[in-house]
């Protein structure tokens, strides 16, 4: 018995090693605390995107190189200021914006078939990358996003800002045989989603429920019960592939940034 | 460890059994849909046009069958086995035990059905669909409940170090999974988190991050502290360095996870922080490993003639490797080039390979010959071939990765003399060709190293059913 009873550590550690529950407490403390400061935080201070409800979203200011406040209107579209009040009339430089019904569809079928595995939507801050994708990704990009899709794999290029970039037709060649225009690409075909129609109940739902989220949900002012009864019109008689097309070209040109702005302070 | 005893005590060790062989198919299955993915992404003609096995489809259900499946199968079945022999005690449901087992593998059966349909949340190693997230969350607490359960009627004073690992792991992955799995249903299979952006990135980051630290190491860590010094018939080499080793991967790997979202729009204390601790974690990541190879001091003879002690002994020099070369690539600066790149790719794969699955390897074996009471494998000369089969696959594996991905990051930032890209990014794609084909060789050679596993552990199950049979002499587990 004599070995049992000696202490090889500290009291406490000897007595957590006897009692179970002891153990189990104070192993649940320890583990939720890094979580708890790294994540609480990022729902109340400024430059995450968080709406908040009182459109200051958390107090952020991004300044430019004299220290001006840019409103956050020209970030963040706000029919009630906008001098474009709809989903349709919006322009891109108006500021991020919710997805249209089409490119909701668009979005569910880029997550159903895993595109974010290969492709980013995160531009990081480099030279190379405002070279090759453009003006890098800020936090008010995803607001939207319920589950955001910033991906951590590169094996396709970066797409957060190919919206615009690319004409229709060749996205649509791309996508169902991406070998046809690219030949060394390694992307699998997509040309049986031209055969699957969109899924209209299914994307109407989607509305209704992204004007229903805790967090950053899509304002009851731009998804109206009138615009999301009017979806079914949008999506009726499309595709998989249309949706999927939408989505992609309504990527990244909702902001007009402006040189010497910092947008992530 | 074990309790001194006068008369033996009678364990539930049936549902261990199933676990081993379960793990054993899993492991086969799931590397085989790695070397599948793996030779998709060289010879892109593999996805057949067919939308089930397209590699956006396949690559969740690959990480789901290794880490989930395979992963999930070897702690479980190692969890209970440890559990009953350091407590010197039956579980303290047999019953619930078994219940653990079966919607385990339901889960894993729904998994395989539904991630091909492309029923996904769009995080990665969280894709199932939420009516499966819910039932993950029952299986879990099963096997957590009865797991601690076991330790409060343990018949020993302490708790075996072991056990605190894997108790940390029961708690941290429920805390995760739950946190991290909120979402509102659209339909019975789709639903979206109520997360969006950047809270969103940090949550799955969180999760993921600390998915690998407390399942796919923690967890693991657990079977480390047990098996090493069980096989090597000696006792821990350090116990201090143990409850620090504990204490400091407990509190600090929770850290980590924002060390995956460097210079995104996650504001940048949080990167810088989760940076920070990473580094820190050299210290203890490095006593653990060093707690599992000392306790072979004196005993490094045993390393010519024992093939299950290679296993454990190389899975510590990957678990030493990646514990450092992770916090390297935390690092802001290496982090500008290897993040969205094959390095990453070879990181993980250094510390699914070469640790967690080295590691698995090593327990199975002991276990399958304790658990059916024979005193050598079917073969152990193919438990050697195996453990080369294994080490060389990682090997080939990881290199490839290694070149392929500082290339990729490399080519992506190099500028010409007019101060224009120097390259498009379909010529880095077509760079990776050869890595991508020497991956999926250096897969398959791993994966040959699975089936032999399987042919022998069958084997040896086989051979000593028959020897029982012969002799009706029940198996002391
Ligand atoms: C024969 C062995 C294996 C092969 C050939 C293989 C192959 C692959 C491939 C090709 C990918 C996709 C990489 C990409 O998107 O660029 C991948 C991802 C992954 N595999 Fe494996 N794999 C193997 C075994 C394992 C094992 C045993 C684990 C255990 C946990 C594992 C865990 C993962 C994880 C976590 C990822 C996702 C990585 C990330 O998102 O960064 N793999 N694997
Ligand atoms: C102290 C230990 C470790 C640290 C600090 C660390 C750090 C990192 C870093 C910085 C990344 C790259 C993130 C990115 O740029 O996207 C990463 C990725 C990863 N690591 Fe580790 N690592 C450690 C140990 C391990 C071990 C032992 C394993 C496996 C058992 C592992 C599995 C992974 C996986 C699966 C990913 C890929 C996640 C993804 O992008 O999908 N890590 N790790
Ligand atoms: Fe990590």
């Amino acid at each position: 018995m004599s070995d049992h009873d000696k202490i090889y550590s500290t009291k406490l550690q000897d007595k957590a090693e006897r009692s179970t529950i002891l153990m189990f407490v104070l192993t649940a403390i320890a583990l939720a605390i890094g979580g708890i400061v790294e994540i609480i935080p990022l729902f109340y201070l400024p430059n995450t995107a968080m709406s908040g409800g009182d459109g200051t979203f958390n107090g952020t200011a991004h300044k430019d190189g004299k220290g001006n406040v840019v409103s956050m209107t020209k970030i963040i579209w706000n029919p009630a200021t906008s001098e474009h009040k709809t989903l349709e009339d919006w322009q891109p430089g108006d500021g991020v914006r919710p997805y249209k019904p089409l490119e909701l569809a668009g979005r569910a079928i880029f997550i159903r078939e895993g595109c974010f595995l290969c492709h980013s939507q995160m531009i990081r801050p480099f030279r190379d990358e405002k070279d090759r994708y453009g003006h890098y990704s800020i936090a008010e990009e995803s607001m939207y996003d319920h589950t955001f899709q910033w991906g951590s794999k590169r094996t396709g290029p970066d797409l957060a800002r190919v919206g615009a970039k690319y004409s229709d037709e060749w996205h649509r060649r791309h996508l169902r045989y991406p070998r046809d225009v690219v030949p060394e690409s390694v992307m699998p075909n997509y040309f049986w989603l031209e055969k699957m129609p969109v899924n209209v109940a299914e994307t109407v739902q989607t509305m209704k429920v992204m004007t229903m989220m805790p967090f950053n949900p899509v304002p009851k002012a731009i998804y109206t019960d009138a615009y999301i009864d009017g979806a079914k019109t949008q999506l009726e008689g499309k595709t998989d592939l249309d949706a999927l097309i939408a989505f992609l070209q309504g990527l990244g040109n909702h902001i007009k940034f402006e040189e010497g702005v910092n947008y992530r302070d | 460890m074990e309790a001194t005893q006068t008369t033996p005590v009678k364990y539930d060790m049936e549902v261990v059994r199933w676990f081993t062989i379960a793990a054993a198919i899993y492991a086969v299955v799931g590397t085989l849909l790695g070397v599948y993915i793996a030779s998709e992404l060289a010879w892109p003609f593999l996805n057949f046009d067919i939308p089930y096995i397209t590699f956006g489809r396949l690559r969740p259900l690959h990480t789901n069958a290794v880490i989930f499946a395979f992963g999930g199968c070897v702690l479980m079945g190692t969890g209970f086995y440890m559990v009953q022999r350091t407590g010197a005690t039956r579980l303290w449901s047999n019953g619930l035990a078994w219940f653990t087992f079966w919607g385990w593998n339901l889960i894993i059966v729904l998994a395989v059905i539904t991630l091909p349909l492309g029923m996904s949340q769009g995080k990665e190693y969280a894709e199932l669909a939420w009516p499966i997230d819910i039932l993950i969350a029952i299986v879990w607490l099963s096997f957590g409940l009865n797991h601690i359960m076991t330790i409060a009627i343990r018949k020993t004073s302490h708790i075996y170090v072991a056990n605190w690992f894997t108790m940390g792991m029961i708690i941290m992955i429920t805390y995760l999974h739950v946190v991290n799995s909120l979402a509102i249903p659209v339909s019975l299979t789709k639903s979206y988190s109520i997360y969006s952006g950047v809270q969103d990135a940090m949550i799955q980051w969180w999760w993921g991050h600390n998915a690998v630290g407390f399942y796919l190491t923690g967890g693991f860590l657990g079977i480390m502290y047990y098996f090493v010094p069980k096989q090597a018939g000696r006792p821990v080499y350090s116990y201090r360095l143990s409850v620090l080793h504990f204490w400091a991967l407990t509190f600090g790997y929770v850290w980590l996870g924002a060390h995956h979202l460097q210079y995104t729009a996650l504001p940048d204390w949080t990167g810088s922080l989760g940076a920070a601790v990473s580094l820190a974690m050299i210290i203890p990541s490095w006593g653990g490993a060093m707690n599992g190879m000392m306790t072979l001091s004196g005993a490094w003879d045993k390393l010519r003639t024992d093939y299950i002690l290679r296993f454990l002994v190389v899975s510590l020099a990957f678990y030493a490797m990646s514990t450092f070369e992770g916090p390297v690539m935390s690092i802001k600066t290496v982090n500008a080039l290897s993040h969205y790149t094959d390095w990453t790719i070879g990181h993980v794969h250094s510390g699914a390979l070469g640790w967690m699955a080295m590691v698995s390897y090593g327990a199975m074996y002991h276990m399958v010959k304790k658990l059916w009471g024979v005193d050598k494998m079917y073969s152990e000369s193919l438990v050697n071939t195996h453990f080369w089969l294994a080490t060389i696959g990682t090997v080939v594996y990881v290199v490839a990765m290694w070149v392929s991905g500082i290339m990729q990051g490399l080519m992506w930032r190099d500028y010409d003399e007019y101060g224009t890209l120097s390259y498009t990014f379909v010529e880095s794609v077509a760079a990776m060709h050869p890595y991508y084909a020497m991956r999926a060789i250096g897969g398959m050679i791993f994966n040959l190293g699975a089936w032999i596993a399987l042919y022998n552990i069958v084997m040896t199950v086989r051979q000593a059913s028959a020897v029982r049979g012969a002799n009706a002499v029940p198996a002391n587990a």
